[in-house]
Order: C-alpha cells, then structure tokens, then sequence
C-alpha cells in the first residue's frame, strides 16, 4: 500500500500529501500516547492517533514516518498541517474512530510492527 | 577540535507546542551530514524526549549539543523542582506527571528509560530545588 492509497480506505480528507506521498507502507500504529509510540514503535511509517497538537507532528518526525492520520473526524489546524508539511509528513483526517481506522487498514495489508504492536 | 560543531538552544517552559524544535533542528543538521540514519534516529529521540522533559518537568531549560566525527554529545540542564529519587525515575511507569500533561499525550514514566536505551551513555545529576543536568552521548562513527 502506498500513503496515497490510504486515502480512498479511510475516507479521509489530505491536508497535505508530504514528500512521500506514492511511497510504500507495510506498517502503521495507533496510540493516543506518544510516550508510547517512542518507547515501543520500531520502524512503522503511519501514526493513527486521536491526539490533536503539534507533539504527535513532532513524534512522528523523530520516528521517520510518513504519514499521521487523525482518527474520530479530528481536524489539525493549519499549525499543525504547516508543521508537517515543512517535514515532508502526510497528513489526513478520518471519521472513523482508532478500531475502526486500524482495522481497515489491517484488512487492507497494513500490519504492525513484529512483536511491538502498539 | 575545529571538526566539533556546537549548538545550544533555549527550551521554553510555557510554551508546549514549541518543545522538540531543538530536537527536529539537531536531527535535520545529522541528516545533512550524512551520519548513519540508525544513530541520527537514536540521537532523535533520546534528546526529544529529553526536552519534553524539560518543557514539562524542569520549567524550560538549555541544551547544548556537540557533534563530532565520533560521536553526538547532548548536555540537558534545568533550574527546575530536581529529581528526589532518581533511581525511581528511572523506572518504567514512573512517573509524576499530571493528568493534563496526559491529555497532550505524555506522562507515561517511559521518556528516561527510554533515553538510556537510545544513548550509548547516560547519567542525571538533579539536586532538589536547584535543577537538574542529563548528560548523553550517541557514538556515530
Ligand atoms: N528535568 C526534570 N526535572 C524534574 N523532574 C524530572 C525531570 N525529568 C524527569 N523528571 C521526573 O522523572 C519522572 C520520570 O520521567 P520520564 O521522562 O521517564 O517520564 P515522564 O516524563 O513522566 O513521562 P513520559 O516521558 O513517558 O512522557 C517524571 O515524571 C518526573 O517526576
Ligand atoms: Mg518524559
């Protein structure tokens, strides 16, 4: 699946495509926590999250991945989505909450990180 | 050493969606350099989650940053409340972060270990009242 692809699965709106848009994904992970997604992520490319600000932009960097979807019908505000633009990170928006978000894009080949699924 | 680069930063304690511009700064310069992106990684997030403690935990405070051919030291020093136990600090779960600082998506007690697992070396100087000094080192090379 490229990040582009994730669009159409979610039916998200991109707030902004990043540098990475056609590049390929095989793993993502959801967390509210980003304590969370820096202690335990290894090399996953997608964020699902339900936090709202600029922290989870700024994990997402420090991790390398490439895209960040908000779950729950969360809309950044132009901050945010200039934040990640500025670094190259993807960023959309989904009505769908974090189970349901995953779970499609799990059924759609997305999997989690070998043994440190968060 | 005229092939060490020194950064410093100031860290805001008021201002939480400005905490992790050092951090974002430091890893774009490691990119540029060309140093492997396994350490830059490393140095990312060991010195983000270090200054989200300062932000959160110190009141703000500097941090000062060398890189040479070698290796990527990162110096973190507060004049905030200090660490009474830091043994326990260290500890993963602990923590003393409030419920608000959860809602913005920390305060789990992983950030420490979690920079001694990216560091190559780590130590915490902290006196209660007087503030509180992490010192870690990224071997590059
Ligand atoms: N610079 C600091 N000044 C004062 N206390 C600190 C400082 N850094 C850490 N602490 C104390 O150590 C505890 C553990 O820190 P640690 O970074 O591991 O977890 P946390 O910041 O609470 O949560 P997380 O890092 O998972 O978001 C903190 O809750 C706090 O009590
Ligand atoms: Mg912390």
């Amino acid at each position: 699946m490229t990040v582009r692809e994730i669009q159409p699965i979610l039916d998200a709106t991109v707030y902004c495509e990043g540098t990475s848009f056609d590049a390929a994904v095989k793993t993502a992970c959801g967390s509210d926590m980003m304590s969370d997604v820096l202690a335990y992520v290894k090399d996953q490319s997608v964020l699902l999250t339900g936090l709202l600000n600029s922290q989870a932009v700024r994990t997402a960097e420090m991790m390398d991945m490439l895209c960040i979807v908000f779950v729950r019908g969360k809309c950044p505000d132009e901050s945010i989505v200039q934040l990640a633009q500025e670094r190259g990170i993807a960023v959309m928006s989904t009505r769908y909450p974090m189970f349901a978000a995953c779970g499609r894009l799990y059924e759609n080949g997305l999997k989690g990180g070998e043994n440190t699924d968060v | 050493m005229s092939d060490t680069i020194r950064l410093e930063y100031e860290v805001p304690g008021d201002d939480f969606t400005r905490a992790g511009e050092a951090s974002s700064d430091v890893k774009r310069l490691l990119k540029k350099l060309g140093v492997a992106p396994g350490a830059v990684r490393r140095v990312a997030i060991a010195l983000y989650e270090g200054e989200i403690n300062l932000a959160i935990h110190g009141g703000g405070g500097q941090i000062v940053v060398e890189v040479s051919p070698e290796e990527v030291s990162m110096v973190l020093s507060d004049q905030g409340p200090g660490i009474p136990n830091i043994e326990l600090a260290m500890q993963e779960g602990w923590s003393t972060a409030p419920d608000s600082v959860r809602n913005l998506g920390f305060g789990a007690g992983m950030g420490l270990p979690n920079m001694k697992r990216n560091a190559d070396e780590m130590t915490i100087e902290s006196e209660v009242g007087v503030g509180t000094t992490v010192r870690m080192t990224v071997r590059v090379a």
